[in-house]
Order: C-alpha cells, then sequence, then structure tokens
C-alpha cells in the first residue's frame, strides 16, 4: 500500500463544506454580540431619553468620555485576556499610580512630568512582577492579580496616610501648570475648532459668568484621545502584527505555541505590563482632570473591563477576542450608565441593565464562537 | 541506503532514579519512514524528545549530517530542520488555519518602516498547501477547530514540510483517528517521503506501521530490539517484540489476531 497511495490531486469541491452566503460571512464574527448590543443600547436610549440632553453636545461629551475611560482599561484587559491571563489589580493600580503622582509632585514638590513617568514605570514593573510570578508559579493570573488587588490598595492607602495623614491628595492642577508632559493627559485638543462650531451656533456657549461666549463643550478631552489611539493601536497589533499572532497563540494553547517556537512568557508578561500602562494612562488622566489623587479610585474597575471584554466577544479563558469588541463593551457600559442617569431612572436599576446586557450578550457570543472555531 | 540524516548512539536518559532510556540507538536515512515502535512505557516519547532537543540524553551522542550535535532547546532542533508534530498539540483549535500554519514563522512586510503580518502571503501560501495536501477549505480565515483530527495532523505536516523540515517526527498521528482520516494520514506521511524527507514514525499500531514503513525499530522497557526491514520481518513478529513476547501470544489466540 505504501507505493501505492498515490496523492489526492486537486479535490472535488466536498459536499460537507457548506458554502456560506456573503450576509452571514459579514455577520458571523467575534465582535456581533457587541455590534447588536451596542445598537439595541442607543436604540433604547434615542427613544426614553432623546428629550433629555444626552444627544445634545454636553450630553454626548458625557457618556464619551465615561466610554474613553472603560475603553482604556479594556483595550489592557482585552490582549491580556486573549493572551490567555486576568489582571485583578486593574482598579487597585490605577488608585496607586494616582497616589505616587499625587505624593511625589503635590508633596515632594518633583516637577510633574517626573512624577508622571515615575508613576509608569513603577506601574509597569508591578505588571512585570504580576506576569513574572505568574509564569514561574504556573498559578492562575486570577490568584496572583487578586493577592495584588489587596497588596496595591493597602499600600496606597498606607502611602497617602503616610506621607500627607490624608486619602485624597489634591493641589495637583496647580502644579502641573507649564509641564509640559501634564497637558498630554489634562487638557482638551480641537478647541479652535469646537470655538468655531459654537460662533456659528452649533454648540451652546455660556451666557454668564467668566467664560462668557465661550462654548459649554470646549474641545475633546485628551482622555478620549487616549481611547481612541490605544483602541486603534491594540486592535492593529492584535490583528495586523507578528506579535499579535503570538498573543492569540499564546492563550489558545501555551504548550503548543511553545513547540511552534513562540515566546509564550514574554508576551504574557509583555501583556500585563501593557494592562498597567492603560490602568496608569487612566489614573494620570483622572488625577489631570480632577486636580487630586484618592487612594480609592479605581474601584471595581478590574471587573469593570472585564465585563466590557467579555460583553465584547473574547473568551474568559483566552486565545479568541477582538479589541474593537472591547471597545463597544466600554461603549455599551459607559452609554448605559449616563443614560440611565439623563433618562431619570433609578440609578441602583443601572446594575440591573448591566448584568442582564452582559447575560445577552455572552448568549450570543458563545453561540458565534461555536459556529466560527467549531468548538463543542 | 543512502548516508543517515541523523544517527543517535546509544543514547540513554535517566529521569532522576529511573532509567527511561537504556541505550538506544537509530538512524534514519532521507527518504524512508522509519517507525518506531513499543507500547505504552516502552521508552518511545522520551526517546523522541531527545531528537527534537526538548531533553538532553545523560549518555551517548548524536550525529547530524555527519557532525556531533547538541541541542540545548527545542528551537535549536527547529532550526537545524527537525520538526516534531505531536498528537494533540499540533494545532490552535481556536486560531484560523493561516494563523496557526504561520505560528512561529510569521511572514512579514514593512510599511512605512513597520513589521507587520502580511495575510496575503500567507492567506495564499495556506491555500495553496492545504490544495495540495487535499484538503478543503472555505477560506484560509476558517478556523482549525472546525477540521477533523486527520486533516489537523495534515495541516501541522504540510507546516513542517513548508518550513523545510528534514526531518519530520510524528508522534503517534494516527492513534485517535478513524479509518478513513488514518488512511489520509498515512497517503501524507508516503508523499512527504517520497519528497526526500527523513519521517520517524512513531505508534503502537503493527498495521499502520507496516502500511508505510522502510525501517522498523522496536523499544521495549527502554532498549531497542533492533531494527528491522520491510519484507524481513511480519506484523506477527513486530507485535510481539512490543509486547515483549508470552502475554499477547496468549491473548492473541482469543482474540484472533485483531490486536
Amino acid at each position: 500500500m505504501a507505493n501505492t497511495a498515490e496523492a489526492p490531486g486537486a479535490p472535488p469541491q466536498d459536499e460537507r463544506v457548506k458554502e456560506l452566503s456573503t450576509f452571514r460571512k459579514m455577520m458571523i464574527r467575534p465582535e456581533l454580540g457587541a455590534i447588536a448590543g451596542t445598537i439595541l443600547v442607543f436604540l433604547l436610549f434615542l427613544s426614553i431619553a432623546r428629550d433629555t440632553g444626552m444627544f445634545s453636545p454636553e450630553g454626548i461629551m458625557t457618556w464619551s468620555t465615561v466610554s474613553a475611560q472603560f475603553v482604556i482599561i479594556a483595550v489592557g484587559a482585552c490582549l491580556l485576556m486573549i493572551a490567555g491571563e486576568f489582571d485583578l489589580s486593574v482598579g487597585s493600580m490605577i488608585g496607586f499610580a494616582g497616589i505616587v503622582i499625587a505624593i511625589t509632585s503635590v508633596s515632594w514638590g518633583w516637577p510633574v512630568w517626573m512624577s508622571i513617568i515615575t508613576a509608569f514605570i513603577l506601574a509597569m514593573a508591578i505588571g512585570a512582577l504580576n506576569g513574572y510570578l505568574v509564569i514561574k508559579t504556573g498559578l492562575p493570573s486570577f490568584i496572583v492579580t487578586l493577592a495584588f488587588l489587596y497588596i496595591l490598595r493597602g499600600l496606597t492607602i498606607f502611602g497617602a496616610i503616610f506621607t500627607t495623614q490624608k486619602t485624597i491628595i489634591g493641589g495637583v492642577k496647580d502644579v502641573a501648570q507649564g509641564d509640559w508632559l501634564a497637558p498630554l493627559f489634562g487638557g482638551t485638543v480641537f478647541t479652535g475648532l469646537f470655538q468655531w462650531f459654537a460662533d456659528l451656533g452649533w454648540i451652546d456657549t455660556f451666557s454668564r459668568g467668566s467664560r462668557i461666549g465661550q462654548p459649554i463643550v470646549d474641545g475633546v478631552p485628551m482622555l478620549i484621545i487616549w481611547a481612541i489611539i490605544l483602541l486603534i493601536g491594540g486592535h492593529i497589533l492584535l490583528t495586523r502584527t507578528r506579535f499579535g499572532n503570538w498573543i492569540y497563540a499564546s492563550g489558545g494553547d501555551a504548550q503548543a505555541a511553545r513547540y511552534a517556537g513562540v515566546p509564550v512568557n514574554r508576551v504574557k508578561i509583555t501583556m500585563f505590563m501593557f494592562t498597567a500602562f492603560c490602568a496608569t494612562v487612566f489614573a494620570t488622566c483622572q488625577v489631570m482632570e480632577f486636580g487630586s489623587a484618592a487612594a480609592d479610585r479605581g474601584l471595581l474597575k478590574e471587573f469593570e473591563a472585564i465585563i466590557s471584554v467579555v460583553i465584547g466577544g473574547a473568551l474568559l479563558t483566552g486565545g479568541y477576542g477582538s479589541v474593537v469588541g472591547a471597545a463597544l463593551g466600554a461603549l455599551i457600559f459607559g452609554v448605559v450608565q449616563q443614560g440611565l442617569f439623563f433618562a431619570g431612572v433609578e440609578s441602583s436599576l443601572f446594575r440591573v441593565f448591566l448584568g442582564i446586557i452582559l447575560l445577552l450578550a455572552v448568549i450570543l457570543n458563545t453561540y458565534i464562537r461555536r459556529i466560527i472555531t467549531g468548538e463543542k | 541506503m543512502g548516508e543517515p540524516i541523523i544517527q543517535m548512539r546509544n543514547i540513554e536518559k535517566h529521569f532522576g532514579s529511573v532509567i527511561a532510556l537504556a541505550g538506544v540507538s537509530l538512524d534514519v536515512v532521507a527518504g524512508e519512514c522509519h517507525c518506531l515502535l513499543g507500547d505504552n512505557g516502552a521508552g518511545k516519547s522520551t526517546f523522541i524528545k531527545t531528537m527534537s532537543g526538548v531533553h538532553k540524553p545523560t549518555k551517548g551522542e548524536i550525529f547530524f549530517e555527519g557532525k556531533p550535535l547538541h541541542f540545548n532547546r527545542p528551537r535549536d532542533a527547529i532550526s537545524a530542520g527537525i520538526a516534531t508534530v505531536y498528537q494533540d498539540l499540533a494545532m490552535i483549535p481556536l486560531m484560523s488555519v493561516s494563523r496557526n500554519f504561520f505560528m512561529g514563522n510569521e511572514p512579514l512586510k514593512k510599511i512605512a518602516g513597520i513589521s507587520f503580518f502580511d495575510h496575503e502571503f500567507a492567506n495564499r501560501v495556506t491555500m495553496e498547501e492545504m490544495r495540495k495536501m487535499g484538503i478543503n477549505l472555505r477560506g484560509p480565515d476558517q478556523a482549525v477547530g472546525t477540521l477533523s483530527g486527520g486533516e489537523r495532523q495534515t495541516v501541522a505536516i504540510a507546516r513542517a514540510v513548508h518550513f523545510g523540515a528534514k526531518i519530520l517526527i510524528l508522534d503517534e498521528p494516527t492513534s485517535a483517528l478513524g479509518v478513513r482520516q488514518t488512511a489520509n494520514v498515512l497517503a501524507t506521511v508516503d508523499r512527504v517521503r517520497n519528497e526526500g524527507i527523513a519521517v520517524v514514525f512513531i505508534t503502537h499500531n503493527v498495521r499502520h506501521a507496516m502500511a508505510v514503513g522502510d525501517r522498523y525499530t522496536v523499544l521495549n522497557r527502554g532498549k531497542t530490539l533492533g531494527t528491522a526491514i520491510r519484507d524481513e520481518i511480519t506484523p506477527e513478529e513486530l507485535q510481539d517484540m512490543m509486547a515483549g513476547g508470552q502475554e499477547l501470544a496468549k491473548l492473541e489466540g482469543s482474540l484472533g489476531g485483531t490486536v
């Protein structure tokens, strides 16, 4: 038989390989659940909250800003989850990075740019430590980062009280005046454009007070710019680069990836560091906006990030997901939170809503994923 | 028969006090299918892991293309041209065929100085290679999870061949497969051998070994019982050597030689 087994030539079309219609092909994608959810949520609020100012320039800016916050941490959580790991210390990391900036700049008098860079270096070093411990001990990242959720929060509160006797440190805005790095996280851009919109009458202007004549929405906050940059950058990294292929492979099956020569450990540790980077971007923007840092900031943010990612179609066990989906999940999160506020719905119902959306999106996502990947 | 491409001489491997391999020798020639047979626990996996650079031998020598060779990492073996296809770990089911095919060997193209994954090239090559292997794909983005077990093995073999493997080690590629899929994989092995690649085929199924093998080496309890050439040995003899003789002979009477 050995010598008679002929190589089959170009095979005829297999009768069991179904041709998919173009429409079905377009529909069957990881983000479908999130796309459907986004449309649903917008339709809902367009019908119940159209006259409440939710879709006026200020209203749009409010929910965009809140959504952008979620996007920033969701992009990090998404890539890490696809690489097969979790980070539950994101929320504590946000509080930690904020306090580091405030203590070093306000209490110790460092230049703000140095404080910001220090916060990034410390946070990313802790991210690397998270990753290193997960790789070296072989423990689930759930446990390792849960430990850091407590360690970091405790250290943050201790550090704030030890140096300033307070858990909220203000005055960052004053010391950030004239700093070259701070505007990258604070400020707004396209202010000229928005002034022009106001002159055209598209945006309302202040009619009283010190800012009379200025538009109510004076530009796009840097927070939103960061969200867009991270979203596009994360999406390109995941889908269009070699490293992106390694991220999928590391989360899909770490051992198979290692056999194929993928540096799985390096990929995972880098993703832990990237998650910490995203948390620090969030923290810095928040500190610059409020002009203060508080030791309890970022509470529960890790779960909000993970929920956004899961609504966005990522698989909790790794190897599958989409950055665009995660960003849409974050948008749903922000719009629902702010929309219920605009619609005057009792705020406790937000969680009910969120739970229902989470459940529906995940059921739909599981169904889609089974079609795509042939999972049983 | 030509010069051996790889020679393993008196390989010993000890794990603490356990002697997994007690002096195994084997050589593989380009264009042959060398079957490595043995029951569970005979040391087949340890032996091929030594060959593919996962384990370092405790004693013994490895010659690759006539020169002594020391692997420190699996990566060294891969770059030398020794590719291993593991039974369950060949592919990542959640990823597309094209992404799997180029995993660890991603083609790059530069746009504005930044390296990007060249999907166009990867997709084209994947479709071409799959067509050669007789696998129908809906598209290069079809997930590996939608392929059958035999097709996954075939994709993994095609991948190894495409990336220039000189020696292809197949770790029980047929043990979890149905009849038709097994036939497909065996046909693939035959085609690869005919391209001049040395194939090391690990199995405990004598019939699969007889179907494609040129030479047979049987391992039993960490020792080799010698290498036999096709036509000089019968399936029954191979079976006996694998089982170490007696017990199976008794069983075989009641099973009618179907093991």
